[in-house]
């Protein structure tokens, strides 16, 4: 008995050395991504933005329909719900709408017809797009095949030019999410270079830096944002539009960034293994890029991550405003300038429908943000 | 304490001045100066006809002369920021009035709003706080923090916008957007003024503050929670005093400090934070102004509210700054 009870207190100890063992052993970013694994919000957030950028990458497939054309007949039709059952067999369809122009309000009015059943069908082919300037195709992850006067089931319904708005939200992904990855890589150069010059020598350099890290964040961002974005020329590109709202909004947002490099060097200057880096010959770029950043990578990760979501929010802020990103570009914030007028939106709720998006990426963003931060220190 | 509170007030009075310099080059930025602009907007409101051009052209040239046009930016600059000391912020092109006085007209209802937005996240903050952090790790701490989370994540226009459109479904008769109902807009003030300004301020100080009242939730359970498990409430507890006497007597007290030192800016913040919500619920302050201003190119109007709201942010921030250096001793001596 005695002999049986110490056999399984072994193999238990066995196990947990086993166990321990494979924690002692583990590489640093694999002690993270355990983590981060174990943050069940954090890591769904995570799968939410990867489908996302998926959805961003490939909006000519996921649309089901030309985001640019529309009829006017189907101008702002509600959202029509997808019935998946017809007599108990799987048969996805929309019913028949029947629009006419009421000739008192002048207005579109459009009737549901039951009788009218039009399919949905998946992988159909539609109107043709060139993908990513490669090749071209016109096949569409689901719509209505065939006919020229319905090009779209209208899942979220139309807007002022018979539109369809759920083709649109998914092409206003492409800027809106690619706005965030293209802000943040300018405010971490900015912070990187910036923030690691004013840690790594000190002295003045540190001082100024931090004077004018000060000076812009005790400065209203708001107000100064607005003023900068209504300044750059409606009459240029779309493409450098992008660039320049980029620019304002990275230029307003590089501090926090800074801050945490700052704060990393700091500490990591009085490490022993770069005072023995430093004694052992290697040059200062060599110590920066081959022993501190690797050592605070995790951590400017997380703070970028955390940055995204006010990206976001500014583009979508500015161009809801009218002083961002303009038409034909499509971006949430452009869809949501429709529903800037409250008496559209008493009569077509449906125009707020690219907001939910912006919820949706903006809290990901910001669970994973909190799930990386917590994971980027495996020791702590 | 005297050399902390210089210092602090170097740097404001250095960032007001960058302040300045940001807010001339918005005036600098279109195409076109401001005599030309004033020229044709006189000539669009039919001056054009017979000798118009000639007695146009003269007053372009004195207009140059007066704002120093011609001479380099560096000279402008000066000119400028000379006259914004002595309180002439310049002349409205879209007004016809001097800026001072646009500007001006809706200073009041802007302070108004933000003072009641302030109160509003105080008052709801500092007790959900206190709740939240005395529940923790239970459900009722994890639904406020939840909801926190989600105040903070989702941008306060588009609260707005969604709060508009159900009063609009949900209460027609309720008016929302605006702060005074159609009769009183030009009406002077009275009792029934003040009243019906009551009546729409509360919606709009709920939105503004939304994402203020989750940061400051945040902050007030964070400090809470630091407090409770030190051995001094324990000592009080072990001695008998009743746990709410005990709560706000002591670790509330301690954790209220933080918060104190936010009053100096919480106020100019919320002025430069309502901008967008303004415009969306159509608030008579200075947001909605600013953004009619910058798309009509009313250069003068946008440059003084872009250096009002910065300046009364620097002084806000100092003034918290100064606060808190007198409530924790560590923070002006770092």
């Amino acid at each position: 008995m005695v002999l049986a009870d110490t056999g399984v207190q072994a193999e238990r100890s066995s196990a947990l050395d086993r166990e321990e063992e494979k924690v002692f052993v583990a590489s640093q970013w694999r002690l993270m991504w355990w983590r981060f694994a174990k943050h069940k919000a954090a890591f769904f957030a995570g799968v939410v933005i990867i489908l996302l950028y998926l959805v961003s990458f490939g909006a000519e497939f996921v649309a089901s329909s030309d985001p640019s054309a529309g009829l006017v007949e189907h101008a702002y039709m509600p959202p029509q719900s997808i019935r998946w059952f017809d007599d108990g067999r799987f048969s996805p369809h929309v019913n028949g709408v029947v629009s006419a122009r009421d000739s008192f309000t002048l207005k579109m009015t459009h009737e549901v017809d039951p009788d009218v059943k039009v399919p949905i069908s998946f992988f159909i082919r539609g109107y043709e797009y060139e993908f990513l300037g490669i090749f071209k195709s016109d096949r569409h992850l689901f719509g209505i095949e065939g006919d020229e006067s319905r090009p779209a089931p209208f899942i979220m319904g139309t807007d002022k030019l018979g539109r369809d708005l759920y083709s649109r939200i998914i092409y206003g992904t492409r800027i809106s999410m690619s706005i965030g990855l293209v802000g943040v890589v300018v405010s971490l150069a900015l912070g990187i270079v910036l923030g690691g010059l004013s840690g790594f020598y000190g002295g003045v350099t540190d001082t100024i830096i931090q004077r004018i890290i000060e000076i812009l964040r005790s400065v209203p961002t708001i107000p100064l944002w607005i003023a900068l974005a209504a300044a750059v020329p409606g009459d240029w590109s779309t493409l450098r539009i992008y660039f320049a709202i980029t620019i304002i909004i990275s230029l307003l947002a590089w501090t926090e960034l800074g801050r945490v490099v700052r704060g990393r060097f700091l500490s990591l200057r009085e490490e022993e293994f770069v005072t023995a880096a430093r004694l052992a010959g290697a040059s200062d770029i060599r110590i920066i890029l081959r022993h501190m950043v690797p050592a605070f990578t995790s951590h400017v990760i997380a703070a970028a991550t955390l940055a995204i979501p006010f990206m976001i929010i500014s583009e979508t802020a500015l161009s809801f405003l009218g002083l961002g990103l303009r038409p034909p570009a499509i971006s949430w914030g452009v869809l949501l300038k429709a529903a800037q007028n409250v008496q559209a939106v008493a009569v077509y709720p449906w125009l707020m429908l690219p907001a939910m998006p912006v919820v949706i990426a903006v809290l990901s963003f910001n669970f994973m943000g909190d799930g990386l931060r917590d994971a980027a220190d495996p020791y702590g | 304490m005297l050399n902390f509170i210089i210092r602090r007030s170097l740097l404001a009075l250095l960032t007001i001045w960058a302040l300045s310099v940001m807010s001339f080059v918005i005036i600098q930025l279109p195409p076109g100066d401001y005599a030309d602009q004033y020229v044709q907007e006189l000539l669009q409101g039919g001056w054009a006809s017979g000798g118009a051009g000639a007695i146009a052209e003269e007053m372009e040239r004195n207009l140059r002369r007066e704002y120093g046009l011609d001479q380099p930016l560096f000279v402008q600059y000066v000119k400028w920021a000379w006259r914004m000391v002595q309180g002439d912020f310049g002349q409205s092109l879209e007004f016809q009035k001097p800026v001072r006085d646009v500007v001006g007209e809706r200073l009041l209802m802007t302070v108004i709003l933000a003072g009641t937005t302030a109160l509003f996240a105080w008052g709801l903050s500092i007790p959900i706080g206190i709740y939240s952090a005395v529940r923790h790790h239970r459900i009722e701490d994890y639904t406020v923090t939840f909801i926190g989370f989600v105040g903070l994540a989702v941008p306060d226009f588009l609260l707005a916008l969604w709060l508009l459109w159900m009063s609009f479904k949900f209460f027609p008769g309720l008016g929302i957007g605006g702060l005074f109902s159609p009769e009183y807009i030009d009406a002077p003030w009275s009792v029934a003024r003040v009243i019906d300004l009551m009546s729409h301020l509360w919606i709009a100080a709920l939105v503004v503050g939304t994402a203020g009242t989750a940061a400051l939730i945040r902050v007030m359970r964070a400090n809470l929670l630091d407090e409770l498990h030190k051995p001094y409430v324990v000592t009080a507890r072990a001695k008998g005093v009743t746990e709410w006497k005990l709560l706000l007597k002591y670790p509330v007290r301690l954790a209220l400090n933080p918060l104190v030192s936010t009053l100096g800016y919480l106020l100019p913040f919320l002025m430069s934070g309502s901008i967008i919500v303004s415009v969306v619920l159509d608030l008579p302050t200075e947001g909605p102004l600013l953004l009619r201003a910058l798309l009509a190119e009313d250069l003068y109007i946008s440059a003084t509210i872009v250096l009002l709201l910065g300046t009364l942010t620097v002084i806000g921030t100092l003034m918290s700054d100064i606060l808190l250096g007198l409530l924790d001793p560590r923070i002006r001596i770092s």
